[in-house]
């Protein structure tokens, strides 16, 4: 890149070419390194997946069965075993979420660091850590083993999961509010709570509705989740009917869950519109 | 009276935005804060109601000092400044009359703030306040549906609503268009000397201080460098106090306010003013 008078045409021509600057690595050793190191390892990590031919060739022929179930849905056989699941399923999916809803509001205030003093802050961020960090399945066996098979068991998960999910992202939306309107109502003279009642809750609500809307929607598949480890629900019906090989009852059932879900994607879209 | 002595604000970053600030503010006079960019105007007028915490000094309204209140103290000490912002500061999503109501949150217990059910005098009080402002077809509309200078005027009423005894004022027309701008300044000015209110208004637009305040302070780097009447202020002044070197300086700590943006060219600032006089 040498601008020395001797070479004029090839100075400007140098100084004319141009490349991205390495967004992520300066060195050029290490982006190598690095790049041919993941490549190598993801080689090697595949060759140890063991393949067994014989056994796929088995399985092709159960899971089309499988399929051919979903093909022909069985709706009537079971029927008041599905509609009983159902119903267990809708009551546990709302009540958890209201619940949660409930719960979190507190738990989600306490952990936004621009409203909450420091330890208040920290125990609300435990509580999130633990609930984020404990998955649906494993909590719902907690819980079946201490109160038994059935949907109490279903409901107190759906609950606590409810709370590390919602908790996060409204601490999340509280601390992305315009700091200005909260710096207009403490300016008024107003307290910790007519701040929150007036600067914040405006500014999150419509996010708080719209993520309620979204957790009942998780809340309703993960009740069908759970349900397979005891927890009641549509799941427990689920998994009964695939333990009998019932395939067309199961097919029925999973139709009914997709239907459910897209229903409920479907109403939120409405309401998330409606409250903007 | 508001007296502001000795006031310092360093910043945890090491920035010095205000170095030994002291001025008074008389009962009714209607004072400007011009400066550059990152002078230190919106630090210093958040130190008087400590949105931001001053380092040193002291500001005492009446026999009040305010700055060694408590928490509760602080709250009702609040209560009788009132501040209008730059952008408005408005609760966009509640109403313009849940706004102006938001001036009286210092006087009403949660219950009633929360339940919107504010003591009758205060609501009369903020009706008279909207049509003040000519406002008061859009008493229930939502702050997000008014234009610019319309939510400027609500952030009129609100700080009025408090029934101040101050009123600090921070860049109230960064946002507006000259017109407009105009219009609000008088709107200020007129209401500060309906009721005798002193304030003290940030302000950009050299022009505009001249022209509606009685009194001009000058800050620079943190420091007071003119102090007088509009009349005073000439070029040599405005050089003292928009100094080339200023232009390079600008990412101080009131960046963060939305101030680094206006990029006023200083040649211009001076020359409307010489063409005036």
């Amino acid at each position: 890149m040498s601008r020395g008078a001797g070479g004029v045409v090839e100075a400007t021509e140098a100084a004319r070419r141009w490349r991205r600057p390495p967004a992520l690595i300066k060195s050029r050793r290490w982006r190598w390194t690095l790049g041919v190191g993941a490549v190598v390892y993801l080689i090697l990590a595949i060759s140890t997946v063991e393949v067994d031919g014989q056994r796929i060739a088995e399985g092709m022929e159960r899971g089309w069965r499988f399929v051919q179930g979903f093909l022909s849905p069985d709706f009537t056989t079971r029927w008041r075993d599905i509609s009983q699941g159902l119903i267990e399923s809708l009551t546990m999916t709302l009540t958890s979420t209201v619940v949660g809803v409930l719960l979190s509001i507190p738990v989600g205030i306490g952990a936004a660091r621009n409203l909450a003093p420091v330890p208040v802050y920290y125990v609300c961020r435990a509580i999130v850590a633990i609930s984020r960090s404990l998955q649906e399945i494993i909590v719902a066996i907690l819980f079946v083993a201490m109160f038994g098979f059935g949907p109490f068991a279903g409901f107190l998960t759906l609950s606590f999961a409810t709370i590390g999910f919602l908790a996060k992202l409204l601490a999340e939306a509280i601390e992305d509010i315009d700091e200005t309107q909260s710096e207009a109502i403490r300016s008024t003279g107003g307290s910790w709570g007519q701040l929150v009642n007036y600067a914040v809750q405006p500014q999150v609500m419509p996010r708080l509705i719209g993520l309620s809307l979204y957790r009942l929607d998780i809340n309703f598949r993960e009740s069908a989740v759970i349900g397979i480890v005891g927890a009641g629900g549509i799941g427990a019906t689920l998994n009964t009917a695939i333990d009998r090989y019932e395939f067309d009852s199961a097919g029925a059932i999973l139709l009914i869950i997709i239907l459910i879900v897209m229903l409920a994607e479907y109403l939120s879209g409405f309401v998330r519109k409606w409250v903007q | 009276m508001l007296s502001v002595r000795g006031l310092t604000k360093t910043y945890a970053a090491g920035d010095r935005a205000l170095d030994d600030v002291s001025f008074e503010v008389p009962a009714g006079q209607v004072v400007g804060l011009i400066g550059p960019s990152g002078a230190g105007k919106s630090t210093l007028i958040r130190c008087i109601n400590r949105l931001v915490e001053p380092t040193g000094g002291s500001v005492h309204l009446g026999d009040l000092e305010l700055t060694g209140l408590g928490a509760g103290g602080l709250r009702r000490a609040r209560r009788r400044i009132g501040m209008i912002f730059q952008e408005y500061a408005l609760v966009e999503r509640l109403s313009v009359m849940e706004n102006v109501l938001s001036g009286r949150l210092g006087y009403v217990p949660f219950w009633r703030s929360f339940l919107r059910r504010f003591p009758v005098g205060d609501v009369e009080a903020a009706f008279a306040l909207l049509e003040r402002v000519g406002l008061s077809d859009h008493a229930n509309k939502r702050a997000d549906a008014l234009s610019g200078g319309q939510r400027q005027r609500v952030g009129i009423a609100r700080a009025l609503e408090q029934e101040p005894e101050l009123l600090l004022v921070d860049e109230p027309t960064a946002s507006l268009d000259p017109k407009t701008s105009r219009q609000i300044m008088r709107l200020i000015t007129e209401v500060c000397a309906e009721r005798g209110l002193p304030a003290i208004i940030n302000i950009h637009d050299v022009v505009l201080a001249q022209r509606f305040t009685e009194r001009l302070i000058g800050l620079q780097k943190g420091r007071i460098v003119f102090d007088g009447p509009p009349s005073a202020l000439d070029e040599s002044v405005l050089t003292t106090i928009y100094g080339d070197e200023d232009w390079t300086t600008m990412d101080g700590p009131e960046s963060a306010h939305g101030e680094a943006d206006d990029e006023a060219d200083p040649v211009e600032l001076v020359t409307p003013v010489s063409a005036r006089s």
